[in-house]
């Protein structure tokens, strides 16, 4: 792209927006919609075509840019995307769009709604770009901040208990992954990622962690396990984020007081970051620490898997049933990354099952933002012709009166859990391929957790759906024309993708290969 | 038998003498001419002679047969009297700043109405004068103890001078009886000595009491003359005095009292110690005990630094807390006499004359006050920087410069004095005193504040007593206070000559 | 023409004194002309200055040749960067105190003076001098809040006084002792930093003089004097109190303490780290419970300068930038946060109890105020792109090789920090309970000078939160000098 700083652009562009919609929309509802629903659908034509100008065949970042930030701390500005890093900006870019217009019709202080959610955006696609520690943990942070005013300026009841919680929580993995990062530059004094990756894989990095710093004797941990404990820091500020249980109570909560155009954005794309994190910061830079810890790590995922399923078939209110559910699929990724780095003696054979592995997990990132997305829209549509009410049991029978609704919703729920043809399946079934053979134990228990949340799905398609009609419900309006622009066409995706998978895998299945080949011993 | 020509004599004490001169043409002025004039026309008359006595002298110190620089002390004595009167470049200087506290304090008394013998008054404060400056030049025990008793009979005078309040006479009365029984005391230490000795001399006692082991006559002989000493400076515990003299006594007095009187009996214990009794020095280092003078002087300092202080915090009477304070500067002061070094001597000179020149301000600024609301207690000052910024200034620069704030004399002074005493002994072992300076010189500072508060933070009285002040008085105060400023920004200005003068 | 801040400050400090008593306009006019002449003086002279050049003197004349005492004005990277700092904090804090209107002109007064003696101690050379404007900023300090403040003002007052004043009385002790067991010929820094003082000497001296700045610093536990003290002072008052005159703790420890005694330093510096330690997660427990919207930011206070202390006992480069980074940054974001409680929010409500505010919805009746401290509070968590984070960034990054325990538990503090802040923003700001009956009633809107103050801060701590190379390029090489070559030294023990 000869130096056209595209993803710098992209980076701002939504910042841009967001100025531009608080100078233009203050008091003026349908300037500030308009506005923001223009400049996110500006960014995601940008992210289209930083799509298809995405080379697949070139291994290694495309797009950098790199300059000096704080040099006497090796702090670069370096931004970059990989097929990862495309897939991400892309879903982020998809997920946008969507989440303004469900917002349409927000009464509160609309200008400042909308450029929270476009600095949100700014802040999302900052993160998946970014390739250097310092200059991606400003943007990791600073997405903490529209999250919090969204939540605690449009929640529910308990907004602000909730969005403090979720700040904090966050904070705490924040802190902890700040602290790994520094020992990482402490001891190799490099915060780019690339070059982290090449250490850690050499083992050079846990060689100067150990060489250079000391652990203190109180904490009775031997020298040598001190990039474990590095690692462990590392892990539990991703861990907060996606959440992997027991690190996710802050997780129901705050989805559920979130306002429901928000936990869209928070399940869909926030909690990405986690999984991205993972992928980016923790698989390739610490895969020998992984493998030290690798069993923990197989049950943390799969309590994570089976734990959320059953937790969201114990829930009564819609939104914290799809929360759980959110952490349920999440959870597949977790394992999936996990499985990757297990031990496997270097034949080809192993590559084949990790390869599949990974690559259901960056096509269930994506696959779950786009459904979840969905899902949490259509619950907001639900929530405001039903005046706030979501509890599963308040409705019953709508497949008559709103039918449009219920055949998008069905398709959505139907995607999320894993319907053959429908996006879900692909990525499931590509991670549970590639685990089973890795580590098949936890393949097994997982397989519960799908088999819950099957259940569970089915429980809400058929007390909210099917069933006798809530009398009082009778009258409840079917989608509007804008709502069905809405989902139809991200229905439209998900089948779309259910059946051509290899529109994404082709773009990211190289990086996973490099990925693989990197984690070989 | 010695003859010496008693011109000889006079030419060497011409400062003194032009004084008692200026005393007498006081007093004769005043009972033969001024008789009939009112009151105020009498103090300035007098004032107007006393001054330029005084100014006569200081030109003589400073300009006339000025002894060469570091010339040794005992060479520019009288040959048939040695000891009895020196004149040392140092003890000039002393001497100046003596001469000027008494203008100060004479400047202060213009305005006076306390009393109607103003002729005597003055004349009072001059002989007193001549008694500090003798004091300043002697070193032999018999010529000190004159000095001392000179001085302090004066003063008793001068503390009953309001002869209308009960309580200047009491003020007087206990200053009387306790200074009695310290001269008493000091006599008797003294004739010890001197059984010891046989000697008057300071320089002749020191030679005669280089024995290794001191004899314990001579440590009881010691305790008795610091105790009388004790009284003098107001050192705790021998301070019990002060403040009933300083509340009682005519503000002038007691701050002339409080000044000139310190400053000379200061710098004559430090010759004392240091002349007489070095043999008997001791040492009072941390760990390191040996009986002499200096351990039986670091109690005292010791005791005067915390028992000042910390009644002072008590105090509610300005008057009474500037007594408690100067109880604590006595502490301070006796530091440099502790060090009995060159450099403790010479902190010691500056730090006593600052002192001086800043508790007469003070006294002088409490006596307007007093003489307006007709007490001074801390809530009279209320509101006195809104109705007097420039005195109120004037006098938050004294009380700061006495807490030691910087940069203000004060400071510098203790500053020196620090550094000096911890100097005095090997291995920093006297710093613990100077720890002790240091914290009970945070203490002063809340008391300070106390009166700093009342004068800007709380709001006026209702009808707040109108200050009379007069322009000679609103004009020294205000030169003192620059003095002040000055001496802090610049202490080379003081520090230059008096180390010149060692 | 840095050592020009000082003297500016003392021409304006008499122009004020010179104005006639009633004249309040001349004299707010004066104290600001002042302030920003000096914010220029100390501009000009950062971009006159060359930081690799180690200390640089400006001024250099005998004071009191008999002692070895000079008048030493000279600055280095870390002096420029506090200087400017003042600067900042000085021209910030007058135009909060715009509305001032009782007894104006001894407010500038002592305000100026104040200022003097910050600049003074950040460019004197010469320990005698240091301690003589160190202290000469005690006394205004006193009055400031004693006439002007709210709250329990005269004990407040007090306690900062003689807090002040203790700690002072703990330096001059190690300084008489270290200007006379080095002969008593110099009080020159530069000379002393390099003089071997016996380590017996060195074992004692190093905690008392180190301790007695750092009480200014609001080291734990002697940080009592801070909350009460910023609470009571008016809003200007407390923004320098917090923006600068904590710094000269900090900075006095480092200059003085460090250099003079590194023996003592190699000993000390686990305990005292401790201590610091403790600072920051007590400083934030404590905020987090407070029902008085001041003194939440004056226990963040105190947490946020343990950071600068434990920065200081790193004793590596990164982690000693970083502390002074720190100062530069919580001087800016304090003396922002204190702008919005005590003028924008206390002159308006006269009510700090978050309780009370929770009821006034101050978001809609100041959103410009809510703004500023939305901001405010984001970089007091330390969240990236904002000077905070940079500064605690690299205190983390120094401390994790000196002392992991302490890391840790920093990173604790940071999270609890986050807590308080958050809670703080949520009941001052976006309170959600009933509306009082105040809150209906609109507030006198933010005025121009408030607007401009807060512009200033808010671009100074994203300045350097997005460029931290402007300051720390100039502050990383000063630790270079010879001055500091012992302490780096003793890091590496």
């Amino acid at each position: 792209m000869n130096g056209f700083p595209l993803l710098s652009v992209l980076t701002f562009l939504p910042l841009a927006g967001a100025v531009a919609v608080w100078l233009l929309g203050a008091g003026d509802r349908t300037r500030a919609r308009t506005v923001a629903l223009a400049s996110a659908l500006l960014t995601l034509v940008g992210a289209g075509f930083l799509w298809r100008a995405y080379d697949p065949a070139i291994t290694g970042a495309q797009f950098t840019e790199r300059h000096d930030w704080m040099p006497s701390l090796g702090a670069q500005y370096f931004v970059g995307v990989d097929g990862l890093g495309v897939l991400m900006v892309l879903l982020t870019a998809l997920v946008i769009p969507m989440a303004v217009v469900v917002a349409w019709e927000v009464t509160e202080n609309a200008a400042a709604y909308f450029a929270l959610v476009l600095l949100l955006e700014s802040g999302l696609i900052g993160t998946f770009t970014a390739l250097s520690f310092l200059h991606w943990f400003v943007y990791w942070e600073f997405c903490l901040i529209p999250a919090f005013f969204l939540i605690k300026l449009w929640g529910g009841p308990r907004r602000g208990a909730a969005a403090t919680q979720f700040f904090v929580y966050t904070m705490v993995g924040s802190v902890a992954l700040l602290l790994a990062f520094l020992a990482v530059y402490l001891a190799v004094g490099s915060f780019d990622f690339l070059d982290l990756a090449a250490k850690g894989r050499s083992g050079e990095l846990a060689r100067a962690l150990t060489a250079k710093l000391t652990l203190p004797a109180w904490t009775g941990i031997e020298q040598r396990h001190l990039p474990v404990v590095v690692f462990g820091l590392a892990f539990l500020g991703f861990a907060v984020k996606v959440p992997v249980i027991p690190f996710h109570t802050w997780l129901p909560t705050t989805y559920a007081e979130a306002p429901t155009g928000v936990t869209m954005l928070l399940t869909g794309l926030l909690s990405k970051m986690g999984v991205y994190g993972l992928l980016r910061l923790v698989l390739p830079i610490f895969p020998d620490q992984i493998r030290v810890v690798l069993t923990p790590l197989l049950w943390l995922s799969v309590a994570t898997i089976v734990l959320s399923a059953f937790a969201a078939f114990a829930q009564r209110d819609l939104k914290r049933v799809f929360a759980y559910s959110s952490i349920n699929h999440l959870g597949y990724c977790v394992l999936g990354i996990f499985a990757a780095a297990a031990a496997t003696p270097a034949d080809a054979a192993w590559d084949t099952e990790k390869a599949a592995a990974l690559n259901g997990v960056l096509l269930q990132l994506f696959n779950h933002g786009l459904t979840a997305a969905i899902l949490f829209a259509g619950l907001a549509f639900l929530e405001q012709r039903a005046a706030g009410a979501r509890g599963i049991d308040d409705f019953g029978g709508l497949r008559r009166v709103a039918p449009i609704f219920c055949g998008l919703f069905g398709i959505a729920v139907f995607a999320s859990l894993g319907l053959p043809g429908l996006n879900g399946f692909v990525g499931e079934f590509l991670i549970f391929k590639g685990v089973f053979p890795l580590a098949t134990w936890a393949a097994a228990l997982a397989a519960i957790g799908l088999l819950i949340t099957a259940v569970f799905l089915l429980t809400v398609l058929q007390r909210v759906f099917n069933g006798p009609l809530n009398e009082k419900w009778a009258r409840l309006p079917d989608l509007s024309t804008r709502e069905r622009l809405l989902l139809a066409p991200a229905a439209a995706l998900m089948l779309l993708l259910g059946l051509c998978p290899q529109l994404l895998i082709g773009h990211f299945n190289p990086t996973v290969m490099r990925l693989v080949e990197h984690l070989k011993f | 038998m010695i003859s010496f020509s008693y011109l000889e004599l006079l030419g060497l004490a011409a400062p003194e003498a032009i004084i008692v001169l200026a005393a007498l043409a006081v007093l004769a002025v005043d009972l033969l001419v001024m008789r009939e004039a009112s009151l105020r026309d009498r103090f300035l008359v007098s004032g107007l002679f006393a001054g330029v006595g005084l100014a006569a002298a200081t030109a003589w110190l400073l300009a006339v047969n000025v002894p060469p620089v570091g010339a040794h002390s005992a060479s520019l004595s009288l040959p048939m009297l040695p000891g009895m009167y020196v004149d040392e470049p140092l003890g000039r200087l002393v001497k100046v700043a003596i001469l000027i506290l008494a203008l100060g304090t004479i400047l202060l008394s213009l305005a006076g109405e306390f009393t109607r013998h103003v002729g005597e008054y003055l004349a009072l404060i001059l002989l007193a004068t001549v008694g500090m400056m003798l004091l300043v030049s002697a070193r032999d025990i018999l010529m000190i103890f004159l000095a001392l008793e000179l001085t302090s009979l004066c003063l008793y005078v001068l503390a009953a001078f309001n002869k209308r309040s009960p309580a200047s006479a009491e003020a007087a009365l206990k200053y009387f009886l306790f200074g009695g029984l310290a001269a008493a005391c000091t006599l008797f230490g003294l004739s010890y000595i001197y059984g010891l000795t046989g000697a008057t001399g300071l320089a002749e006692i020191a030679a005669k009491l280089a024995a290794p082991t001191p004899d314990p006559l001579l440590l009881a002989a010691v305790v008795l003359t610091l105790v009388g000493f004790g009284f003098k400076i107001a050192a705790a515990p021998f301070h019990l005095w002060a403040p009933d003299t300083y509340q009682g006594a005519p503000t002038p007095s007691a701050a002339f009292i409080a000044s000139g009187s310190k400053v000379a009996s200061f710098f004559v214990l430090a010759k004392l110690t240091s002349l007489g009794l070095a043999p008997a020095q001791g040492g009072a280092s941390w760990g390191a005990y040996t009986p002499g003078w200096v351990p039986v002087l670091a109690l005292l300092t010791v005791l005067s630094l915390v028992l000042g202080n910390l009644a002072a915090i008590a105090q509610t009477n300005v008057k009474r807390l500037l007594a408690y304070s100067a109880i604590a500067h006595a502490g301070y002061t006796l530091l440099g006499v502790l060090a009995g070094t060159p450099m403790g001597l010479t902190a010691l000179v500056f730090y006593i004359t600052t002192y001086g020149l800043t508790v007469l301000g003070a006294f002088g600024i409490v006596g307007l006050v007093e003489e307006a609301a007709g007490d001074c207690r801390l809530v009279d000052f209320a509101g006195l920087g809104r109705r007097e910024p420039a005195l109120a200034f004037c006098m938050m620069i004294f009380l700061l410069s006495l807490a030691g704030i910087p940069p203000l004399a004060g400071f510098f002074g203790k500053f020196y004095l620090f550094a000096a005493v911890a100097a005095a002994a090997p291995n920093l072992g006297m710093l613990w005193l100077v720890v002790v300076a240091v914290a009970m010189s945070a203490v002063s500072l809340y008391y300070y504040l106390q009166v700093l508060k009342q004068i800007y933070v709380a709001p006026s009285p209702e009808a707040p007593a109108s200050l009379r002040v007069p322009a000679t008085t609103r004009v020294l105060l205000i030169l003192i206070a620059a003095v002040v400023v000055l001496l802090g920004c610049a202490p080379n200005l003081l520090l230059g000559p008096l180390l010149a003068a060692q | 023409m840095l050592a020009w801040t000082v003297y500016l400050s003392f021409l304006g400090l008499l122009a004020v004194l010179l104005v006639p008593a009633g004249n309040a306009r001349a004299a707010r006019g004066i104290a600001l002309a002042t302030a920003l002449a000096g914010f220029f003086a100390a501009l000009l002279g950062t971009f006159q200055f060359a930081p690799d050049k180690g200390v640089q003197t400006l001024v250099r004349i005998p004071w009191i040749p008999g002692l070895g005492i000079q008048c030493f004005l000279a600055a280095d990277g870390i002096s420029v960067t506090l200087v400017l700092l003042t600067g900042l904090a000085a021209v910030a804090g007058i135009l909060f105190s715009w509305n001032i209107e009782h007894r104006v002109k001894e407010f500038f007064a002592f305000y100026l003076a104040l200022i003097a003696g910050v600049y003074g101690v950040f460019l004197s050379f010469d320990l005698v001098q240091l301690f003589v404007f160190y202290e000469l900023a005690i006394i205004p300090k006193y009055f400031l809040v004693a006439i002007w403040g709210s709250t329990n003002r005269e004990y407040g007052a007090m306690k900062l006084a003689l807090y002040s004043f203790i700690g002072s009385a703990l330096v001059l002790i190690g300084l008489v002792a270290a200007y006379v067991a080095s002969g008593m010929k110099t009080m020159d820094l530069l000379e002393l930093a390099h003089y071997p003082f016996p380590a017996a000497l060195q074992y004692w001296a190093f905690p008392v003089v180190f301790i007695g700045f750092a009480i200014l610093a609001g080291l734990w536990p002697f940080h009592t004097w801070a909350p009460t003290g910023h609470v009571a002072a008016p809003t200007a008052a407390s923004m320098l109190l917090a923006g600068v005159v904590m710094k000269l703790g900090a900075y006095g420890a480092l200059r003085v303490a460090m250099t003079l005694f590194p023996v003592g330093l190699s000993v000390w510096r686990d305990a005292i780290g401790l201590l610091a330690v403790i600072g920051i997660v007590y400083g934030a427990l404590v905020a987090l419970v407070q029902q008085d919207f001041k003194f939440v930011i004056g226990y963040s206070s105190v947490s946020h300068m343990g950071f600068v202390l434990l920065g200081l006992l790193t004793l590596n480069t990164v982690g000693l930038s970083g502390a002074v980074l720190q100062m530069f940054s919580h001087g800016v974001i304090a003396g922002l946060l204190f702008g919005v409680v005590g003028r924008m929010v206390y002159d308006r409500t006269h009510t700090r109890d978050l309780v009370e505010l929770e009821g006034w919805h101050l978001r809609r009746l100041l959103p410009f105020a809510a703004g500023t401290f939305v901001i405010a509070a984001l970089a007091s968590m330390g969240l990236p792109g904002f000077s905070g984070f940079a500064a605690e960034f690299q205190v983390l990054a120094g401390a994790w090789t000196a002392f992991p325990t302490y890391a840790l538990l920093a990173g604790i503090g940071i999270v609890v920090g986050v807590a308080y802040t958050l809670r703080v923003l949520q009941k001052s700001f976006f309170g959600e309970s009933e509306a009082t009956a105040e809150a209906a009633h609109p507030l006198p809107p933010i005025t121009l000078p408030e607007r401009i103050g807060a512009g200033l801060l808010i671009g100074a701590t994203l300045l350097i939160g997005l460029c931290p190379r402007l300051l720390l390029d100039l502050i990383g090489p000063s630790f270079q000098s010879s001055l500091f070559e012992q302490v780096v030294k003793g890091g590496k023990l």
